[in-house]
């Protein structure tokens, strides 16, 4: 049971790029994903930013390969799992029990609103096939499908940390011996549904997002996909690439305070991070960066940043929300967020906290502020926190 | 490995919830839409909380919270859900404000309600359990990987019960679309006389149903679920064989160990004959009974499936109104479910007694 999980593949597309070498450059450069809404049809587009993948559903379905009817989460999904697996070279070994693992929170529904409006207005109205991939599983078995898995598809929803118990998920698995690869992460596009409703929170903030400042607004929200491939050891020694990194440590809890708001004193991200700290057998000096969750909320960053405070005091590791790039990609952002982590232990790269002018004054650590390189990453944690209470870590570790 | 169902509890179509007598008498309903008996909530939940609560997370939540009472268990250590749907209802309000107000909705609560994680969600924190929370939708495999999801916990640390379970509602909205896709039957039939309809289309079901499951016996366990298996769009018949017999394998058993199948059987003439031509092929001479005439189909009735199996066995008895042709002579030991939803999600459920 306690066999090492190696990451062998990543992929990502998200605000800042279509795949993992756009997005690692548009992070070195500074450059945010975030403008002006310019795909999704809304009412809200002068007022709300977002970060939105820059492609039409007609150029999506050009790279996926997908009919361009299809729902945009599945070409997003297509586009990132297709870009991990073959990153991975594991579907050039021959006999493996492969699984597909994809979270989301909207899966199909950017197509029911279609539908909705015609169908509100005459129930025999609206076209059923804007409706048949409205559940998230199916948004899920049409990539599986395209990449050719069939061992084992699932889907998770747990809001805004899915895609971290996809990859969970994904390692337990393999570690009880049921699959020998898994493409795990999550989708999810930017919708009317999301926007409207995280709206009607007034969580969104009116220009771009300030994760961990004094003086934050709320969040943007972005779309996208991030994937990671994960093997076991015996799979890992097969290929010719050394893995990135191995998942060293997991842990899922559960705040149990509020539906949507975190508690005050971070009770579920403390247990979430502490639980994997646990698990992968480190001490808090270890981790030598943490991928926030950073929402830009005022409860998210204050309820983080005292979990953190109580589990780092005294000695922080470097911290940044790569959220200030990519918006919040919801179901996704735990696999987007993965993909960057994973990518920070194998290049010694720590991402920027994009436009924090004073750090929480309620804090005595502040997040990174400028790119940097040749950093010795050995651990990484990536937190996830989602309505519902849902709080997920991850450690990522240098082999 | 071997878990045990400490408690089992359903709201279903049938009367299920706080009846201590096991089917004593069969619910028909005469449309294509069967709709569960709900309780007076206002036992179980707090009456301030239910004025908030669609139709599906208060079904959810008093049966889990049932399920949990019934097993002497305040604070399970994990809690795992399955549902294809989620909260459809709320789903459907905000989606329709949404539409309506032209993208001005007033409130956040259908929003908010509507992600599918809520039921764990509310659970969770009605009891104060800061434990492992998941969700599963995927599709009619939603509680399959719930379930397995739970067994995985139990066998690694710290885990020595779960609540895990399966839900899914049809809302007016939801039935009219899953309609006009053609699932349901076209004619008005009595839900207990479907497997004599003849014709396409099966009837439309939901329901919510909660077990807590252990890594260690007691001395009120219902049943044990060993095992869970999915396949997915097998080719044909010879594939669906192979997964079975190599379930069966797996398990070190062989198909006369069974002493009763559970079929997933819905109706529908075309659904059904792969049942037919797989009853034939492999689960030839053993004892069978059908339940979709008593929950209806929807993608989680499983979980409805695994609570028949586990009281079956528990009271070693198949209440007389299932009809079955050829029942066991012997003390029901192990029971297998097999389940396919619209062929795309093929399902087995091991259980036994303990």
């Amino acid at each position: 049971m306690d066999n090492a999980v190696f990451i062998v593949g990543v992929g990502v597309l998200s605000g800042i790029g279509n795949n993992v070498a756009e997005c690692l450059d548009a992070l070195e450069k500074g450059k945010a994903g975030i403008d002006k809404i310019n795909y999704l049809r809304t009412n809200h587009r002068d007022l709300l930013p977002a970060a939105e993948v820059k492609l039409s559903n007609d150029e999506l379905s050009v790279i996926c390969g997908l009919p361009s009817t299809t729902s945009r989460t599945a070409m997003l999904s297509m586009i990132a799992a297709k870009e991990a697996w073959d990153n991975s070279g594991v579907n050039k070994l021959p006999a493996l029990r492969t699984g597909f693992v994809s979270a989301s929170t909207a899966g199909g529904i950017d197509k029911t609103e279609d539908f909705f409006t015609h169908f509100l207005a005459d129930k025999s109205k609206g076209k059923l096939r804007d409706i048949i991939n409205h559940e998230c599983g199916n948004i899920t078995n049409i990539v599986a499908e395209k990449l050719g898995i069939k061992n084992h598809i699932s889907t998770i929803s747990t809001a805004c940390s899915s895609s971290a118990n996809a990859i969970m998920y994904a390692a337990r698995l393999i570690k009880n011996n049921m699959l020998d690869a898994v493409i795990a992460g999550g989708t999810d596009a930017l919708t009317r549904f999301t926007l409207n409703g995280f709206n009607t929170l007034l969580v969104l903030d009116e220009q771009y997002c300030k994760p961990f400042d004094e003086n934050r607004r709320g969040l943007n929200l972005g779309e996208g996909a991030g994937y990671v491939v994960l093997v076991s050891e015996r799979v890992a020694s097969l290929l010719k690439q050394r893995p990135y990194c191995a998942l060293s440590g997991y842990f899922n809890a559960n705040d149990a305070y509020h539906q949507t708001s975190t508690s005050f004193d971070g009770d579920g991200p403390y247990m979430a991070m502490a639980g994997a700290l646990t698990m992968s057998g480190l001490q808090p000096k270890d981790i030598d960066y943490i991928n926030l969750h950073g929402t830009g909320t005022q409860n998210n960053d204050s309820s983080e940043g005292t979990a953190i405070q109580r589990l780092f005091h005294p000695h922080y590791p470097k911290m940044s929300s790569t959220k200030s790039f990519t918006g919040h990609t919801l179901g996704a952002s735990a696999g987007v967020e993965a993909v960057f982590s994973a990518l920070a232990i194998q290049r010694g790269i720590v991402y920027p906290n994009l436009r924090l002018d004073k750090p929480m004054v309620a804090f005595s650590f502040a997040p990174e502020t400028t790119f940097s390189k040749q950093q010795d990453i050995k651990h990484a944690l990536s937190n996830s926190v989602g309505f519902g209470g849902n709080c997920s870590s991850l450690i990522f570790s240098k082999l | 490995m071997k878990t045990y169902i400490r408690s089992a509890v359903t709201i279903s179509p049938q009367k299920t919830f706080n009846n201590p007598l096991f089917l004593n008498e069969l619910a028909s309903h005469n449309d294509n839409r069967l709709t569960c008996i709900e309780p007076d909530y206002s036992e179980a939940i707090d009456p301030k909380l239910i004025r908030r609560m669609s139709r599906i997370i208060k079904m959810s939540v008093a049966s889990a919270l049932a399920c949990l009472k019934d097993a002497g268990i305040a604070n399970p250590d994990a809690i795992v859900t399955g549902t294809a749907y989620g909260c459809l209802e709320d789903t459907g309000i905000f989606l329709t404000n949404m539409v309506q107000e032209d993208e001005e909705p007033v409130t956040p609560v259908a929003f908010v309600q509507s992600t599918h994680n809520t039921i764990g969600a509310q659970v969770a924190l009605l009891i104060k359990c800061n434990r492992y929370n998941n969700t599963f939708v995927s599709g009619g495999a939603s509680f399959e990987n719930a379930l397995l999801d739970a067994i995985m916990l139990l066998t690694e640390n710290n885990t020595a019960n779960v609540l895990v379970g399966g839900m899914d509602e049809i809302t007016d909205m939801s039935h009219i679309v899953l309609n006009r896709l053609g699932l349901y039957k076209r004619q008005p039939v009595s839900s207990l006389n479907l497997f004599n309809t003849n014709s396409k289309g099966t009837v439309n079901g939901e329901g919510a149903a909660f077990f807590l499951l252990a890594n260690n016996p007691s001395p009120n366990n219902l049943a044990c679920i060993d095992a869970v298996a999915t396949f997915y769009k097998p080719e044909d018949i010879a594939e669906i064989k192979q997964h079975i017999n190599s379930f069966l394998v797996s398990q070190h058993i062989s198909c006369n160990d069974i002493d009763l199948l559970i079929s997933g059987n819905n109706g529908d003439v075309t659904s059904d004959k792969i049942y037919a031509q797989v009853q034939q092929l492999v689960f030839n001479e053993i004892p069978l009974i059908n339940y979709k005439h008593l929950c209806g189909e929807y993608p989680t009735s499983t979980a409805f499936a695994t609570w028949l199996g586990a009281n079956i066995i528990k009271n070693n008895n198949i209440p007389a109104q299932l009809n079955n042709s050829n029942s066991p002579k012997n003390k029901i030991n192990k029971v297998l479910i097999y389940n396919h939803y619209q062929n795309i999600y093929h399902s087995l459920i091991l259980m036994s007694s303990c």
